[in-house]
């Protein structure tokens, strides 16, 4: 693949705080190297800002291998920007080419308040998953792994539910900024597992709940999400979060 | 102070129990009093943090991602370690302990290490039952690779996501401890400073990035789970957050800093691709299962790879060790990658890179899938197509990532990589218990020097760091809060806790009042290249030197010329970097006084002086079996205490994978 | 939790909207399958005779009072949940995702719905109120003859076209609305999922071509008769 340079314009959602009212600014870089990451054209631009003086733009990454979900940056129009199934910082600026406006905004949803420029506050998510989003066993109490066999159909549909990344793009792409996929790639990743059969019709009701309390939108099967999720969480698992839902409900035992 | 390691008598495979069995106990009551600060949440610190809520402790945790299951050890990939002998294939928990202590190339401690290999196969069933979904066979049951450095298959995993889906089980856990109220979660918040109070850790001052206030928390006892140092080089597989600060605060209190030249540089990761480059990207090592490693057999060939005709392909590694061939331990594989690309056989356009490739692999699976199922005759491209679906199936995502970061399809051109730095095997020095040289600081998975050795094998740091959160400090700390039952909380306005929070105001201050020209990614990066220089994969004495002068003045050209804008009351990423690359300079002095120290070869630490006429690392038991643990006497002076190893078990020999 | 409860959460909400929408779906193929009878070439012989039926009987006028139920709850509590869904983001983005990731008339069914209201609206003041309205009214009350009731209303051209936008509005409601309330009960799995969404486009385009016929069909009938 030939590398080439590029000249580009940004324009990107700056914020000082919670509090404050945030504005566009539009900023040049020049030379971004079709070869880098999106964060790391960020960062030459940040480098840029510091050696004039300014303040460099606040986002959020740790790992930058598309792991840790701590990335978040809305790409014109597209939460991770437009490459399928990629986050923020395994974008790669081969996307682009020299001219290119690029417009950057937080994630926009009232239960994921700014707190600077373009991080966020996705808390919410760690309640959500506090209010049931586990198997309550404590430690030292295991039986032998192997004594309890698992469909190897079963066990791979629970990873792939559970390698939600909890990045919060499905909300940010949710035009009702619903939390409908995250909730329920955790749901499907225990109800999938016979470790998770005893708590499943309490957990599906308390994460519910708890993801109304935060005020999230009610799921209108729109489908952006399943669209934009880096790791390609499904639908099936909102399908599956309703039937527990609906188990839960129907059930008639008193904690469900 | 002499240095105690606390090792229980007793033969080694009994030396857990008995601890275990006679260790002191905190009762119900007398837990819900005592105050526990744990700082991270990887798997080290969520593990412990929740195991330690279960029993009833009062536990406060910190991490400074937004998150408390977005700490690094979520990207860990490949797999972790237990002596399940599933597989059949001969393992044992004495194999464990035998190939963590060889891999670790003799430089751990045997009472550790066998504990660990103890406990391993207790993690997989804890993780399993927490919901852990790791890949399992047909059957049901669980499924296993091979690691570098050992002829068994132990290792579990998740696809390439290990780390995460243990992770992901550690937070669930803890978040289940928040919602009972036994953990309080402080999100991005940074511990700055380890509080004293009459010699004992008795708290931290953290900093609340988002406001940037700093807070003052009491503790009864403080574990610092917080991860390596490897950004240290600026350039390596670590997440860009990752940092010494926890750590090099304890030193700095006096904590004695354990081994802190032993780094590990990984074979496997995507190869630099210009100046911009940030972080380096691991391929996971599990890689090595399937892919073969070569170069060509003509210096400076330009040809591409599928160019170049089998005969004229050098398989170094199958080459140089038959017995382990692409399965070497990591400094092995890493320094033969180093004494390719030196020579002048590397490739791809930089030359700094060696072909992973994994055509034999696709036909090999390619030929198994085609004869089961039932056809026999099926022409190459058949067998290819089958064969590259298995492959897609075991190392898919990983696959994506390479090509999302090369726009190279490594199906069909093999992968191009070359070594990284990894991980840190020195940390705080630690004893049996976990416990530093200040009573009631505990340090816990990377952020101790303890299990280790020199080297650290593939899928051996998840295994420790869950270890020694799930399985040794709820033991561990027990027994050392059982005489501290009676002390009440101290309150935050004691002297100590003022000075403290005054030492880290004043810190913070100075940095932001410099107002210089350069940026600290600017330093960051200067260190780092003076690191990967003279500190790196191979390492001598007139570098080591001058690595310490230059970086001595680099970091007065810091203290006088960074510039750091915004303010402090508020969310300031560049201060948070500029705090952590501060600490970074002053421990990377101590990481080339420890190399220099050592005039040795062993695991990831190559002296070039002691090496052997084939170029294999040459260790001196003589002169150096032993942890070097250093305490910290004054800016740039360091005074080293020695703790001889003892090898009742296991006899050192010359580590050999021919 | 309590019913209440589980029906207060937004999976709860959204199942009333799906069961309604589910019912309103089943009245839907009921009112095509015996309107289509206005194709029977017999001057509205055997139409009028059905309606005559539906009208007159009990069990259907019980039922009818389910649907209007039916109606409003699927009413009140979908534009309820459309209207509280945006309120969610409060400082909205500046590029959109427009199609890229979504349809548009997934996005739109709280207006596509509003438009299928006004629709309904305009059909029973045509249609049912009168006739009801004398059913209850009016002790002189005959069955009104539907047929040519219908040939009459259909006569002006832009009652057609109404007509022709409501079903065009319904036909993109059903579009989502189908698949949509499988995906509510949990039913669209990955084997089912493909199925329901060819069958709900089918359902969709179907109906509502069926529906649309029939005003076009009265006023080319009408227009022959003026003739
Ligand atoms: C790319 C990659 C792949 C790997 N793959 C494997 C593998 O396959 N198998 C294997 O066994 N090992 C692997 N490792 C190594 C392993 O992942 C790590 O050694 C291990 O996860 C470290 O865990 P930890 O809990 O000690 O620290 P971490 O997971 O690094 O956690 C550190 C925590 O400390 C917090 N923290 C740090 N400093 C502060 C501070 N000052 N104040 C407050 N909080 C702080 C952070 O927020 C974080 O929560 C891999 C490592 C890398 C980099
Ligand atoms: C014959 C008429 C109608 C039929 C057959 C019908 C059918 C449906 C169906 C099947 C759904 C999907 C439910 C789900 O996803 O679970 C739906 C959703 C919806 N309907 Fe209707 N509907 C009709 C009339 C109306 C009217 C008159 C309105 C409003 C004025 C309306 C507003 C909505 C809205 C806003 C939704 C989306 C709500 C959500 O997904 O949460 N509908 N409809
Ligand atoms: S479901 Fe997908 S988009 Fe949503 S948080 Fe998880 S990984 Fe991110
Ligand atoms: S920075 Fe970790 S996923 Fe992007």
């Amino acid at each position: 693949m030939e590398h080439y340079n590029m000249n580009l314009t940004l324009k990107v959602w700056k914020q000082k705080n919670c509090k404050e009212k945030g504005k566009f600014e539009t900023f040049q870089v020049s030379n971004i190297s079709s070869e880098m990451s999106f964060l790391e054209m960020f960062d030459i631009l940040n480098e840029q800002l510091v050696a004039e003086g300014k303040e460099p733009i606040a986002f959020d990454h740790d790992c930058r291998e598309g792991i840790c979900g701590m990335c978040s940056m809305y790409i014109n129009g597209r939460p991770h920007g437009p490459w399928h199934q990629t986050t923020t910082c395994q974008l790669h600026m081969r996307e682009y080419k020299d001219g290119d406006t690029i417009v950057v905004e937080p994630w926009r949803a009232n239960s994921f308040p700014v707190i600077k420029d373009l991080v966020v506050d996705r808390t919410a998510f760690d309640r959500i998953i506090a209010a049931g989003g586990y198997i309550s066993v404590n430690t030292g109490n295991a039986q032998d792994a192997n004594c309890l066999p698992i469909d190897k159909q079963k066990a791979d549909e629970s990873f792939a539910a559970a390698s939600c990344i909890g990045c919060g793009a499905c909300v940010a792409a949710c035009p009702n900024a619903s939390a409908m996929l995250f909730v329920s790639a955790k749901v499907s990743h225990l109800a999938l597992l016979p470790q998770g059969d005893p708590e499943r019709k309490m957990r599906a009701s308390n994460m519910v709940k708890q993801m109304d309390i935060e005020g999230f939108g009610s799921c209108t099967n729109i489908g952006a999400c399943e669209a934009e999720c880096p790791k390609g969480i499904s639908l099936e698992n909102i399908a599956r979060l309703n039937r527990e839902y609906i188990g839960a409900m129907f059930s008639g035992s008193k904690e469900g | 102070m002499a240095l105690n390691s606390k090792i229980p008598a007793g033969p080694l495979d009994k030396k857990w129990e008995t601890y275990k069995s006679t260790c002191k106990l905190v009762n119900p009551a007398n837990k819900r009093q005592l105050e526990i600060i744990v700082v991270g949440t990887g798997l080290a610190g969520a593990s412990a943090a929740a195991s330690l809520g279960e029993m009833g402790y009062k536990v406060k945790a910190f991490c400074f991602q937004d998150s408390p299951r977005r700490a690094h050890s979520i990207a860990a990939q490949g797999g972790i370690n237990a002596a399940k002998n599933y597989q059949n294939d001969g393992d044992s928990t004495y194999r464990l302990f035998y190939d963590t202590i060889k891999g670790g190339d003799y430089r751990a401690r045997e009472g550790n290490v066998h504990r660990l290999a103890e406990v391993s196969a207790n993690i997989i069933d804890q993780c399993v039952a927490q919901g852990v979904p790791f890949a399992r066979e047909y059957g049901g049951l669980l499924s296993n690779r091979s690691f570098g450095g050992t002829q068994v298959q132990r290792t579990f995993y998740a696809a390439g996501q290990t780390g995460q889906q243990l992770l992901i089980g550690a937070y669930q856990g803890l978040e289940r401890q928040i919602s009972l109220g036994t953990v309080t979660m402080y999100n991005r918040h940074e511990m700055l400073e380890v509080v004293k109070i009459d010699g004992k850790a008795r708290g931290i001052i953290a900093r609340d990035l988002v406001t940037g206030e700093l807070e003052r928390h009491f503790g009864h006892a403080v574990l610092l789970c917080t991860g390596g140092y490897g950004n240290v080089f600026y350039l390596s597989t670590n997440a860009m957050g990752s940092n010494a600060t926890a750590v090099w605060k304890a030193h700095k209190q006096g904590a004695y800093f354990g081994n802190p030249c032993f780094t590990q540089i990984h074979p496997t990761c995507i190869p630099v691709s210009g100046d911009h480059q940030s972080k380096l990207t691991l391929m996971s090592e599990s890689l090595r299962n399937d892919g073969r490693i070569w170069v060509p057999k003509k210096q400076a060939d330009t040809r591409k790879a599928f160019d170049i005709p089998e005969e004229e392909r050098d398989y170094y590694l199958e080459r140089r060790y038959p017995a382990f061939g692409n399965l070497v331990p990591r400094d092995v594989a890493s320094r033969a990658a180093k004494e390719r690309c030196d020579a002048g056989y590397g490739v791809g356009s930089s030359k700094m890179a060696v072909y992973l490739d994994f055509a034999s692999a696709i036909e090999r699976y390619g030929k198994v899938e085609a004869h089961k199922q039932g056809k026999s005759n099926a022409d190459k491209a058949t067998i290819y197509a089958m064969g590259k679906d298995v492959v897609k199936e075991k190392y898919g995502n990983l696959f994506e990532m390479y090509e999302k970061i090369t726009g190279e399809n490594p199906y069909e051109i093999p992968m191009r990589i070359y070594p990284a730095v990894h991980y840190t095997m020195g940390g705080l020095w630690v004893d049996y218990e976990l416990m530093t040289n200040i009573p009631g600081l505990y340090a816990l998975g990377e952020a101790n020097f303890s299990d280790h050795g020199a080297n650290r094998l593939g899928a051996s740091a998840l295994m420790q760091g869950l270890a020694d959160g799930y399985f040794v400090i709820p033991y561990t700390l027990g027994n050392n809060l059982a005489d501290d039952i009676r002390t009440k909380s101290i309150p935050t306005d004691h002297p100590a806790f003022v000075a403290a929070e005054k030492e880290v105001s004043d810190r913070i201050n100075k940095l932001m009042s410099i107002k210089g020209k350069e940026s600290v990614e600017s330093f960051h990066k200067r260190l780092g290249k003076i690191m990967w220089d003279k500190c790196g994969m191979g390492r001598n004495a007139k570098g080591l030197k001058e690595a310490i002068e230059e970086i001595k003045a680099l970091r007065k050209e810091f203290w006088s010329n960074v510039r750091i804008p915004g303010e402090i009351k508020e969310f300031n990423t560049e201060l948070d970097k500029a705090g952590r690359v501060a600490d970074f300079m002053e421990l990377g002095e101590l990481m080339c006084m420890d190399a220099l120290n050592r005039q040795e070869s062993c695991g990831g630490h190559f002296r070039e002086e002691s090496q052997t006429e084939e170029g294999e690392a040459l260790r001196d038991d003589e002169k150096y079996m032993y942890v070097s643990a250093w305490e910290f006497k004054g800016e740039s002076q360091f005074e080293m205490h020695k703790e001889d190893l003892v090898y009742d078990v296991v006899h050192p020999s010359a580590r050999s994978y021919k | 939790m309590n019913w209440k409860d589980y029906f207060s959460t937004s999976i709860g909400k959204k199942i009333l909207v799906g069961a309604t929408g589910l019912f309103l779906i089943i009245f839907l193929v009921v009112h095509c399958y015996v309107n289509a009878m206005v194709f029977w070439p017999d001057n509205g012989k055997h139409f009028t005779d059905a309606a005559a039926f539906m009208g007159g009987n009990a069990a259907i006028r019980i039922v009818e009072i389910g649907l209007f139920a039916a109606f409003f709850i699927h009413i009140i509590q979908s534009l309820m949940l459309a209207s509280q869904n945006a309120k969610r983001r409060s400082e909205g983005y500046a590029v959109k995702a427009g199609n890229k990731t979504s349809k548009w008339y997934s996005r739109s069914m709280g207006l596509l719905g509003t438009l299928i209201l006004l629709f309904l609206i305009l059909h029973l003041y045509h249609f049912w109120g009168p006739n009801r309205y004398g059913q209850f009214f009016d002790p002189t009350w005959k069955e009104d003859n539907l047929y040519n009731n219908m040939l009459f209303t259909f006569k002006e051209l832009w009652v057609v076209i109404v007509y022709l936008l409501g079903c065009v509005s319904l036909c993109w409601h059903l579009m989502h609305g189908v698949a949509s309330s499988m995906q509510t009960f949990g039913l669209a799995t990955h084997r089912y999922k493909g199925m329901i969404k060819s069958v709900g486009m089918i359902f969709a385009i179907l109906i509502p071509l069926m529906f649309a016929s029939m005003p076009v069909y009265m006023h080319c009938l009408s227009t022959c008769m003026a003739h």
